[in-house]
């Protein structure tokens, strides 16, 4: 060892003296070629001896260069955790103070003081609820498809690469832009179909019920009830559809009425008040109908309920929502299937699997760990993202959680776009505590998302 | 062939020398002519027939009119420098080459009266037949006992007990069972690569075929579990036709019946194991064997 040392440090003197010229030389050397003879000046007037000993780069400076790299290394990584640390401690620094479970659980509201995030807040988890389960089958899908089905044909073969190449690019398309692209096919859905706003047009749709409701005859003033007094109540008649011509009472009908049970049936008494009397007993006058009058149509609506075109709701969200991280989680799985060794997929076509078998079985298990980190780090874009759900949703002000799917809803990220930019300080802080509570979930999810994937990867191996 | 799995003949006559003396490397040749075949029989019946097999990868040809017979219940050994196709060959016999999207071949190859080269051929069904191990060890990253029972598990719908029973029976005829029995439900992964090759070589008997593959299956093995492998062809030529690929010459004089010389996509020569090691007709396979190149 010191033998090797002391070797080193005599050739870096006169290394570090021969320097220049050495440089030059080399130079020179590669560009006359191997073997070449020599022919300009300059290499005419260099040591002929120096072709057979290549001089050693010496242990020290390799080790100076190691050291150099990696006070840059650490530096730069010094200087990102810095950064990291200003953001969050100036966000947490404001945000803490503010956390209260009015912020939670309440409605956004015109003071700061009462204003919360809970509609915003259910509306990313129904937003990205939804998003995840189109998402993840189609993503992994297309991945599985083309790195595990590449077919035999050439055109085939073809068109899966031009495919590919979509992909890949859509990867860098800025959100914004398939905000808009969402616009068009999810919301209005190139205007194929009647606006179902619209009360004049045919619509399709489904977890619906629509109802007429009527008021009984106690707060008509056209009526003559006599001294009898009778308490308010509405009835429901169940119709067909939206359009349908609405319902015409008559006695002996049996209606809905909502009562603490849900509905409850009721037998109705429906009178013309220009002909018929009012009856003077309490209780049918409580269930009497002016059949003259016009009901309401009034709807149920399932959380199911779809409609085409999907509207302003989570379906257009969650579906505007996919076009931004369909790229991401379909390469994410590609590269982890192509992790894969093909050894093992050899090994099971080799016992006879078919090819399903053999995505099913081998290759797919084998790549979950790596499919559920793309598909978490998509997932938790997918949370952050603004700029779509801006173009898509566009009302910012939600008072509820969304009920169904075609629901207005808002997200985090545009509750707290609404608050910083609203001119009053206060708001400023409850958006820095909404944004604390949006990084909670944020990590929280990852969390037990990365805890899964470790059980996963402790199982295979 | 799911019955010969779990018969209990097969389970009684599977217990397997395991002893690892340093004499029985070398005794292995003369041990296998002591013993006496079971089936006289069928000594001499062909089970893969070649007639004028090429193949190309592409443009290039990577086999020239092979024409030979794999005899059923014999150790056929397959030797020749590196790109000599002969592991292309094998791998024509199950079919693994449908992987390789340029791989094509004419001729004939015929598995009984199984057209092997025909596109209708159900290649699903030939490679339970025709089962493969490979170069590298390639266990599942399962437990030992979903290795073993993977491929019963693709083929037929079994109770707990009968997978039980043909994992036991893979695992034993594959001298492998004494050394998993206690962690059956361990990770395949944690054992040697000895172990593991034993293993694979377990799921694949498991499936139940008739012709075992093996693409040079003790290259990246130690010298001991070489011995293992080779004893184990020796056990299991009773009952399986096996084709063997290897770059060891030594191997294929130990444990091979029957040797075929390949060069530059054409076969050279074939004949008895002795023949050829000790009488070669061909120059080419004198210099081969004898290490003038290779």
């Amino acid at each position: 060892m010191s033998d090797i040392d002391s070797q080193d440090d005599s050739n870096m003197s006169a290394d570090d003296a021969e320097k220049p010229s050495k440089d030059g030389h080399i130079g020179e050397q590669s560009v006359s070629g191997p073997g070449g003879t020599p022919k300009t000046s300059l290499l005419e007037a260099r040591d002929p001896d120096a072709f057979d000993k290549p001089t050693l780069i010496t242990t020290r400076s390799r080790l100076a260069k190691d050291f150099r790299f990696r006070v840059m290394c650490i530096l730069t990584a010094c200087a990102s955790v810095l950064i990291l640390v200003f953001l969050l401690g100036s966000i947490l620094g404001a945000g803490i103070p503010t956390l209260s479970w009015t912020l939670l659980t309440g409605t956004p509201e015109p003071e700061p003081e009462n204003a919360g995030m809970w509609p915003a807040l259910m509306g990313t988890l129904w937003v990205c609820t939804m998003c995840a389960l189109i998402t993840l089958p189609l993503g992994i899908g297309t991945a599985i498809l083309i790195e595990e089905f590449t077919p035999r044909n050439r055109i085939a073969r073809q068109v899966l690469a031009l495919i590919q190449l979509n992909i890949t690019n859509l990867a860098g398309v800025p959100s914004v832009v398939y905000g808009i692209l969402g616009l068009t096919a999810f919301v209005s859905m190139f205007s194929l179909f009647d606006n179902s706003d619209n009360a004049d047009g045919p619509s399709m749709e489904v977890g619906a019920v629509y109802y007429d409701q009527f008021s009984n005859v106690a707060s008509d003033p056209f009526i003559d009830t006599g001294d009898t007094e009778a308490e308010e109540r509405y009835f429901l008649f169940p119709v067909e559809t939206r359009d349908a011509p609405s319902t015409v009472p008559k006695t002996g009908m049996l209606a809905y009425e909502n009562s603490e049970g849900g509905l409850k049936e009721v037998e109705i008494i429906a009178i013309d008040p220009f002909a018929d009397d009012a009856p003077t007993d309490a209780d049918a006058l409580s269930r009497t109908i002016d059949s003259t009058s016009d009901p309401g149509r009034i709807s149920e609506k399932q959380w199911y309920y779809l409609r085409l075109p999907f509207g302003r709701g989570v379906v257009a969200g969650a579906l505007t929502l996919m076009l931004v991280i369909l790229p991401v989680i379909i390469i994410s799985t590609q590269e982890s299937l192509r992790a894969v060794p093909g050894t093992l997929r050899a090994g099971a076509l080799g016992l006879g699997a078919t090819p399903w078998q053999v995505v099913w079985n081998v290759t797919l298990p084998s790549a979950i760990p790596g499919i559920m980190t793309g598909s978490i780090l998509a997932m938790s874009r997918a949370i952050g993202e603004t700029a779509p759900i801006l173009i898509i949703a566009g009302i910012v002000y939600i008072r509820s959680a969304p009920q169904h799917l075609m629901d207005d809803y808002t997200v985090m990220p545009l509750q707290i776009y609404n608050w910083t930019s609203r001119p009053q300080e206060e708001f400023h802080n409850i958006a820095a505590g909404g944004i604390v509570i949006l990084l909670a979930i944020l990590l929280t999810f990852n969390a037990v998302a990365v805890l899964i994937r470790h059980r996963m990867q402790n199982k295979l191996n | 062939m799911s019955s010969t799995i779990t018969s209990p003949e097969n389970k009684a006559g599977s217990q397997l020398r395991t002893q690892h003396d340093p004499d029985s490397q070398m005794a292995t040749v003369h041990m296998r002519t002591d013993k006496p075949h079971t089936e006289p029989a069928e000594k001499d019946a062909t089970a893969i027939v070649m007639e004028d097999l090429s193949s190309w990868y592409g443009s290039f040809q990577a086999l020239k009119s092979i024409s030979l017979n794999v005899r059923k219940n014999k150790v056929t050994a397959f030797i020749g420098p590196s790109g000599c196709g002969k592991s292309t060959l094998l791998r024509w016999i199950n079919r693994m080459n449908d992987t390789i999207h340029s791989a094509r071949a004419t001729g004939n190859l015929h598995l009984g009266d199984l057209d092997l080269l025909a596109s209708t051929t159900d290649v699903v069904d030939l490679r339970r037949k025709v089962g493969i191990v490979f170069q590298k060890p390639n266990p599942f990253p399962k437990s030992i006992f979903d290795n073993v029972a993977f491929g019963p598990r693709l083929h037929m719908k079994l109770r707990r007990n009968e997978l039980l029973d043909i994992v036991e029976w893979s695992l034993r005829k594959a001298a492998v069972w004494d050394e998993v029995k206690d962690r059956l439900h361990a990770p395949a992964l944690g054992l040697s690569g000895g172990q593991q090759q034993r293993l694979c070589i377990a799921r694949t008997i498991a499936v139940g075929p008739e012709v075992l593959l093996m693409d040079e299956p003790c290259s990246a093995l130690d010298p001991g579990s070489t011995l293992a492998i080779e004893e184990l062809m020796n056990e299991l030529r009773d009952q399986y036709t096996i084709v063997i690929v290897t770059h060891n010459m030594q191997q294929a004089s130990r444990c091979s019946d029957e040797t075929a010389f390949f060069f530059e996509g054409k076969l050279i020569e074939m004949n008895d194991t002795q023949s050829i090691f000790t009488n070669p007709a061909n120059q080419k396979t004198e210099d081969y064997i004898s290490g003038r190149f290779g």
